[in-house]
């Protein structure tokens, strides 16, 4: 190993580690609060799924240019070819925010070709970079959230399933993490209040809902606020984005997901001086970016979720 | 004898230029109202200028950052992507903080004196 690899290689080679085995494609099923891998991405696919079954993409960051990836658009389009050959057809797409790098009306427009090809509804929150535009999130709204409240929060039903998408990136503080804000929690709580127990709730948003990593931001201020009125509920999933890499944490009722950039990994917590693209090594770059497909059971309380890399 | 004699040129050589770059560094130092964002941190982090001073922000990360006031003081700055600047000029002295609204972890002040 050169003095180079070796020096960098600790957190790289810890990354890739994590990665790797996250990434192989393991289903992941989760029986009183314990997950178990059921088998490798084949097998899981093979298995006949009765329920609903959706996908999830996100942080496209399409426009970005720099090293890590100087083509984020292709490889969102190789995300979403990849959608395009699942032998079971999702019912519909999420993605969790930063759809653009820098929310220009041509990276939208890109971004919007681009997976329209999967001919799926496309259910969009935002993230930090969708919103950055002179109007601050004005062609954001006009593009996807016509009929979300607020910055773009809404909830809708599918197959039994109640899907709520929440809006965590807007009126940041000084010093603060992500930011869900009075008006959106008070919605909530009334969006919820009169369901039954028994409905299966996923609630999806851009920066993790549960603190992954402080130092870094990574985290929401107000989320267990938003977790508390979804107390009662028998089977609550959290699917977030914005870290680029993928976490999994089960605490009582509620099992947080984050799923892999379609556009450039992001260090481990803690691993690198800041949580900047990371830039690895060509052949790897593939096995660190990918999608989420997410299975819905009919009397099963949890949803099974398969990240797929893009390749490998 | 020869060889102490190119060890000692080469030697003033280098303490010449670690001299020079000293100067540059302390050049740069004293450029008023300079802040660089490199890691997804101000440097400075605190910066003292006297009142009249235009302050700068440069975005070194290959990430988009956006400078706003903590309570408003200033005027935000539209996003900065990669090497775009903003400046803004403070004329009232006092303590002015402020964070990257994107990415609020990320903090730093301005004393004006």
């Amino acid at each position: 190993m050169s003095e180079i690899d070796h020096r960098d290689g600790v957190n790289r080679r810890k990354v890739l580690e994590c990665m790797t085995w996250c990434g192989t494609g393991v289903l992941w099923t989760i029986a009183g609060g314990v997950p178990h891998s059921l088998g490798i991405m084949g097998e899981a696919q093979a298995a006949e799924t009765k329920g609903l079954t959706f996908l999830q993409i996100s942080d496209s960051h399409v426009g970005f240019d720099k090293p890590a990836n100087p083509n984020a658009l292709g490889t969102l389009e190789e995300a979403i070819n990849k959608v395009n050959a699942l032998a079971q057809k999702p019912a519909f797409m999420i993605h969790t925010g930063d759809i653009s790098h820098l929310s220009k009306e041509k990276e939208f427009d890109d971004a919007d070709h681009i997976i329209s090809q999967s001919r799926l509804d496309v259910h969009y929150v935002p993230g930090e970079h969708d919103l950055i535009d002179a109007d601050q999130g004005k062609i954001y709204r006009d593009r996807y959230g016509k009929t979300a409240k607020g910055a773009g929060w809404y909830s809708f039903d599918a197959n039994g399933v109640h899907f709520i998408g929440l809006v965590n990136v807007v009126d940041l503080k000084a010093g603060g993490l992500g930011t869900l804000g009075n008006e959106q929690l008070e919605w909530l709580e009334k969006d919820v209040k009169d369901r039954s127990a028994s409905t299966p709730i996923v609630l999806f948003a851009h920066i993790p809902l549960w603190t992954v990593y402080q130092d870094w931001g990574w985290g929401t201020q107000d989320g267990a606020q938003a977790l508390g009125y979804l107390k009662k509920f028998g089977s609550v999933t959290v699917l977030n984005g914005h870290i680029h890499q993928i976490m999994q944490k089960v605490e009582g009722n509620v099992t947080f997901h984050t799923a892999r950039s379609t556009a450039f990994p992001q260090p481990a917590p803690g691993t690198a001086p800041s949580p900047g693209p990371l830039k690895v090594a060509d052949d790897q770059l593939r096995k660190m970016l990918g999608i989420a497909n997410v299975t819905f059971k009919q009397n099963e309380q949890r949803l099974a979720i398969i990240d797929s890399p893009l390749q490998g | 004898m020869l060889r102490p004699i190119i060890a000692s040129s080469v030697l003033g050589a280098v303490v010449g230029s670690v001299l020079a770059a000293g100067v540059l560094l302390a050049q740069a130092d004293e450029t008023p109202g300079a802040i660089t964002i490199d890691n997804f941190s101000f440097g400075p982090d605190s910066l003292t200028v006297k009142a009249g001073t235009t302050v700068t922000w440069t975005n070194r990360d290959d990430i988009p950052h956006g400078i706003g006031s903590a309570n408003n003081a200033f005027k935000k700055s539209p996003a900065l992507d990669t090497d775009d600047s903003f400046s803004f000029t403070f004329t009232t002295p006092g303590t002015y903080q402020y964070f990257c609204y994107l990415h609020p972890k990320m903090v730093g002040s301005i004393v004006v004196q």
